[in-house]
């Protein structure tokens, strides 16, 4: 049957994969609400939050945007100060002494016990939003890009050095070109968290963002309105993501995670 | 005092006095017992060796990338005790660049030591020519054998036009019809070139083969032991491997890896 054929291939793609769990999923739990008379307001069914969605799209469109500036502006920041953090603990043994053990403790620390402390400190607007980001997605870039730094072949090394070449240029040719696979895999950690980050600065002192919708939503037990958000969280940190891994793409097509597509386009 | 392990025709690397001890937690560790060597110019001498016999050490002295404890290494009249310019070096690995094609790998050597890329160019296309990697330049390493990404480390090694050219151990991570295939190929390059070759090998037939004279170093710490003049005709077949004087040569030089009691390979 040539129907049953195709079918076969579109679920074999790998696009579809992901798409076809997902009804699977949608489905069950539709079927699983449905069976098991569970009320609206302990689980809802997914057709009352594709409602939703549809219903309270333009609110949650614009509450989406100052959490995705809170986003990108927490993950900015954290490329900015995380990958020359990370060159200084990997050019030197005394910097990773003093500095590195700091960072792993500070990591350590809890986030949402101290947003509070940053609304006290930086008001109710943007900043303890972008705050908050930033210390979620700096340790996973800082810790990445060490890898990648240090992860260089001694071989490689002498080379560089018999080549007498001077220590910014074999940086700039030799070891940041290979880290950056490395802090490719930090930056993806990064956006994501980046993402948790600023709802987590939202939920602690907020009169806007998807965080601030979700509490609200929390407090009326509206629960299709808090997993249309969550959904929209969800939908921005993948599309985050997949913006990255393109950059990814581009920068490093000789990665060997990309060579399959690479060598296809010769 | 005779002239020790005097080379025939102008010295071109003169070692005196080498020595190299390694500091470790539980005191010096000598690695190098004082070696004197003279290569002449455009001589192809081959090292060989048990592991650990500090061999590996004794190229990276002569190419400046290991500070000597004693003793002094002259190339062309001038002391090594940093990297210099009239050196080419080929390791065991390829350590080639995968975010740069073969051509732009074997560039890497004249732009990492500042000069102007476009003029070496030419020199660069001529290796690619010689070494059998035309219509692969524009290819990335990883798409290439083990083979030709060492042809390609080899041109990178050349490409600036060095009087001496290093290898340590460059064939060893090759099956042996590939190696085979490189050491003619390497011969042939040698004979174009006319470089003062300094090859570490663990291979007793490949130094044979290829070498104008065989150093046998012995183990711990590390001093030369016997040093063989290979008076086989150029240039060289393979089929050379046959005949009885390259077969008692090997035979000759394993007798001293017996000696000592271990053998690599």
């Amino acid at each position: 049957m040539p129907i049953i054929r195709s079918l076969r291939r579109l679920a074999g793609s790998e696009a579809i994969r992901p798409a076809l769990l997902i009804v699977i999923i949608l489905v069950g739990w539709d079927v699983g609400v449905r069976l098991f008379k569970i009320p609206p307001y302990l689980i809802p069914a997914p057709t009352a939050v594709v409602l939703e969605l549809f219903a309270q799209w333009p609110m949650l469109l614009r509450e989406t945007m100052p959490t995705l500036y809170a986003t990108l502006g927490g993950f900015a920041l954290s490329a900015l100060f995380g990958i020359p953090t990370a060159m200084l603990i990997a050019s030197s043994r005394t910097v990773e002494s003093y500095l590195y053990p700091i960072l792993v403790f500070s990591q350590s620390v809890p986030k949402i016990a101290v947003a509070p402390l940053f609304v006290v400190w930086f008001g109710f607007g943007i900043a303890p939003k972008v705050i908050s980001a930033f210390l979620l997605g700096f340790f996973p870039v800082v810790v990445a890009t060490v890898l990648g730094l240090k992860s260089i072949d001694n071989d490689m090394l002498d080379l560089a050095r018999s080549m007498r070449a001077g220590a910014l240029r074999t940086f700039l040719r030799i070891r940041l070109p290979n880290a950056l696979p490395s802090i490719f895999g930090g930056l993806k950690v990064s956006i994501t968290l980046a993402v948790v980050g600023a709802v987590v600065g939202e939920f602690v002192g907020s009169n806007s963002g998807i965080g601030y919708v979700l509490q609200i939503a929390n407090g009326n037990f509206d629960l299709p309105l808090m997993f249309a958000a969550l959904f929209i969280l969800s939908l921005m940190g993948v599309l985050l993501f997949t913006a990255i891994d393109f950059a990814e793409r581009l920068l490093i097509p000789w990665h060997a995670s990309h060579r399959g597509d690479f060598v296809g386009t010769n | 005092m005779t002239e020790p392990n005097a080379a025939v025709g102008d010295v071109h690397i003169r070692i005196r006095g080498l020595t190299k001890t390694y500091r470790s937690k539980t005191g010096a560790v000598p690695s190098l017992k004082p070696i004197d060597l003279d290569i002449a110019k455009g001589e192809f001498v081959a090292i060989v060796g048990p592991s650990g016999c500090g061999k590996s050490t004794l190229l990276k002295l002569v190419a400046g990338l290991l500070p000597a404890t004693s003793g002094s290494i002259r190339i062309g009249g001038v002391e090594v005790d940093k990297p210099i310019d009239d050196i080419g070096i080929v390791f065991q690995s390829p350590v080639l660049l995968p975010w740069r094609s073969v051509r732009d790998n074997i560039l890497l050597q004249v732009q990492m030591r500042g000069r102007d890329t476009a003029a070496y160019a030419k020199a660069a296309d001529t290796l690619i020519k010689t070494s059998g990697l035309e219509g692969f330049e524009n290819r990335y390493p990883w798409e290439l054998s083990g083979g030709m990404q060492q042809r390609a480390s080899i041109c990178r090694a050349l490409v600036h036009d060095p009087s001496v050219l290093l290898m340590d151990e460059p064939f060893g991570a090759l099956d042996a019809m590939t190696r085979e295939r490189m050491n003619a190929e390497l011969q042939r390059i040698w004979y174009e070139t006319r470089k003062t070759v300094l090859l570490i090998t663990h291979s007793i037939p490949e130094a044979v083969y290829l070498a104008d004279r065989v150093v046998v170093m012995s183990s711990r710490p590390g001093a030369i032991e016997a040093i063989y003049d290979i008076d086989l005709r150029r240039p060289r077949e393979l089929s050379v491997m046959g005949e009885p004087r390259f077969v008692k040569l090997t035979q000759d030089i394993r007798k001293h890896f017996f000696a000592q009691g271990d053998l690599d390979h």
